[in-house]
């Protein structure tokens, strides 16, 4: 089993270092066995490139600087598919090029780590300015229905952990895993602990058995929907396409084909939320007021309800470490018992609409939104908490 | 202890940045301080005015930005003039002595220094760029939360090769433009 760089990391013992987010991510990254960096640099996640740049080929893994964004998903996920653990990283402007290729990925099973270190957009929007302006472009960018996976971290050492289950969620659901940074996160410095890979759970992608080569189905239905995947070049007979497949791999042209692949895609992320969906909160149970939020406005948000209690007021926090799937049982059922849910992004308001449709009339739901490159201050969160309270 | 907020700004290339990475590295050797550094990014760190940040707490820290400055570093009367009011009572405002005097006064409560970090750099060490070194110096009277050995050996680590003595010198000599007034 490859995982080249992952082993030589294991003989490394946990450090302490002052780390950028971005730098995070690299570390991160080789602890979970990342063996392959496509990609093309831009502001803010440059760093993440150099990073892998400067460290992959003396681990035996391989970097490659591409021509642009769209031929570095493509080759992440060849990559992938020929056995790496296969990572990139961009920001807005490229992850809007990945996008056609992201579904590539998700139709043929590849795992792979989708970095996004967000701007502020549309277009070249504000280079060096935090955003959360790409949640809905993680969900929705490539065409049609799929499933995704978007994590999102607030601080560096999230950003390691989160590194690491993207990878492991990537290998064991086969999917493109979408880790969503902003430029807040990827470029501040934090005091981390980096664990050693003994440490941390590692998980790698099922692989079929020697014996089974002759009679390989690449795509053949699983109790849990998740095939067997081999290695290109191991002499399992298998075809990749984006075109919808039966379990040969091979396009019939038929609709019940599309169907049934539908929805097993959907089946093996929708029968693991559980698994998958990741959240903190600090609920006393009594909270009138509750503020949810991701990425570094979380930080903004538990500075300000703690300043909140203090002041007696009965607030407490979400924050979301993954933004997709949405947790929404967990909004419904917070809903039913609180009188408000605020929710802060820098954005015009994206993840507040799925806050809105899982809550459904059961609480109130303000938005606080910030699209023009700052940060939302803690007073801010503030105000509105004792403003619904 | 309560977060304690460090801004250093100046112009770009006086490297307030590097003074900040380092301020936030020399938390590395006591394992019970936390800390957060941020800076501004873009074109204004490559020529107009540029700022590093640092918070120091023995608590988690959630917001990563200065709100008011405990600490207040300007090598710059723009920088002076752009942060020198969000400073927190009780803090301290270190600026360069070469534009920093009469049109400037504190907000209340906060103590005011006005010091020849660039002329000590130039005329001490013989080397101007040192002045973000001659500011940390100073900076560390202010900071009993971080040991000065800690501080020159984050200073030893992140300068660039060869120039170890030369920086240290200029820390130390900051060191002692507040120890011989306060």
């Amino acid at each position: 089993m490859k995982n080249k760089a992952g082993d030589k990391i294991k003989e490394n013992q946990a450090r302490i270092m002052l780390l950028q987010g971005d730098e995070a991510v690299v570390e991160g990254g080789l602890v979970a066995g990342a063996s392959f960096f496509a990609g093309y640099p831009i502001t803010p996640a440059s760093e993440i490139a150099e990073g892998f740049a400067e460290k992959l080929p003396a681990l035996g893994g391989k970097f490659i600087q591409m021509e642009d964004e769209i031929a570095s998903m493509g080759c992440v996920i060849g990559a992938s598919l020929a056995g790496e653990k296969a990572i990139t990283a961009t920001s807005g402007p490229g992850f809007s090029l990945k996008q056609e290729n992201l579904g590539l990925g998700i139709m043929v099973e590849a795992p792979c780590v989708v970095v996004n270190v967000q701007r502020v957009g549309p277009s070249t929007g504000l280079p060096t300015s935090p955003s959360q302006g790409d949640v809905m472009q993680a969900r929705w960018g490539t065409h049609g229905d799929h499933p995704i996976i978007a994590l999102s971290p607030s601080t560096v050492k999230e950003t390691i952990d989160l590194t690491i289950k993207s990878f492991n969620m990537a290998e064991k659901y086969r999917i493109p895993v979408i880790l969503l940074l902003d430029e807040i996160v990827g470029h501040m410095r934090e005091k981390v602990r980096i664990p050693s890979a003994a440490e941390v759970e590692i998980v790698e992608r099922k692989r079929p058995r020697p014996e089974d080569r002759e009679e390989f189905n690449p795509y053949q239905e699983t109790e849990d929907h998740i095939p067997p995947m081999p290695d290109y070049g191991q002499g399992f007979r298998y075809h990749s396409t984006g075109l919808f497949h039966d379990k040969t791999g091979f396009p019939r042209g038929k609709s019940e084909d599309a169907r049934l692949l539908m929805d097993r895609l959907m089946a093996k992320i929708d029968e693991n939320l559980d698994d998958i969906i990741l959240l903190e909160d600090d609920l006393k149970g009594d909270e009138e007021v509750v503020v949810l939020s991701y990425g570094s406005t979380a930080r903004s948000a538990i500075s300000a309800v703690t300043r909140a209690r203090q002041e007696g007021l009965k607030a407490g926090w979400v924050k979301l470490m993954t933004v997709w799937p949405f947790a929404e049982d967990y909004v419904a059922r917070l809903a039913d018992r609180v009188k408000e849910i605020v929710v802060p992004e820098l954005n015009r308001g994206q993840l507040i609409g799925e806050v809105e449709r899982a809550a459904c009339g059961q609480a109130g739901i303000s938005g606080i939104h910030r699209y023009d490159g700052t940060i939302i201050p803690p007073d801010e969160i503030l105000d509105k908490i004792k403003e619904v309270s | 202890m309560k977060r304690k907020e460090i801004r250093l700004s100046g112009a770009g290339g006086q490297g307030m940045i590097l003074a900040g990475i380092i301020l936030a590295e020399s938390s590395l050797f006591d394992p019970e301080l936390y800390v957060v550094q941020t800076q501004s990014y873009g074109p204004e760190s490559r020529g107009g005015a540029t700022r590093a940040e640092v918070i120091v707490s023995r608590e988690p820290i959630d917001y990563p930005k200065v709100v008011k400055a405990d600490i207040l570093v300007c090598l710059t009367a723009e920088s002076l003039n752009k942060y020198g009011q969000e400073v927190a009572a009780g803090g301290v405002v270190i600026a360069d002595d070469s534009f920093a005097g009469e049109d400037y006064s504190p907000p209340e409560g906060v103590e005011f220094y006005s010091l020849p970090i660039i002329a000590k750099a130039r005329d001490e060490i013989g080397l101007e760029v040192t002045a973000n070194m001659v500011a940390l110096g100073a900076v560390d009277h202010f900071l009993p939360e971080i040991d000065s050995d800690c501080l020159e050996q984050a200073i030893e680590k992140r300068v660039p090769e060869g120039t170890e003595e030369k920086n240290l010198a200029a820390f130390r000599t900051g060191q002692q433009l507040l120890s011989a007034r306060v």
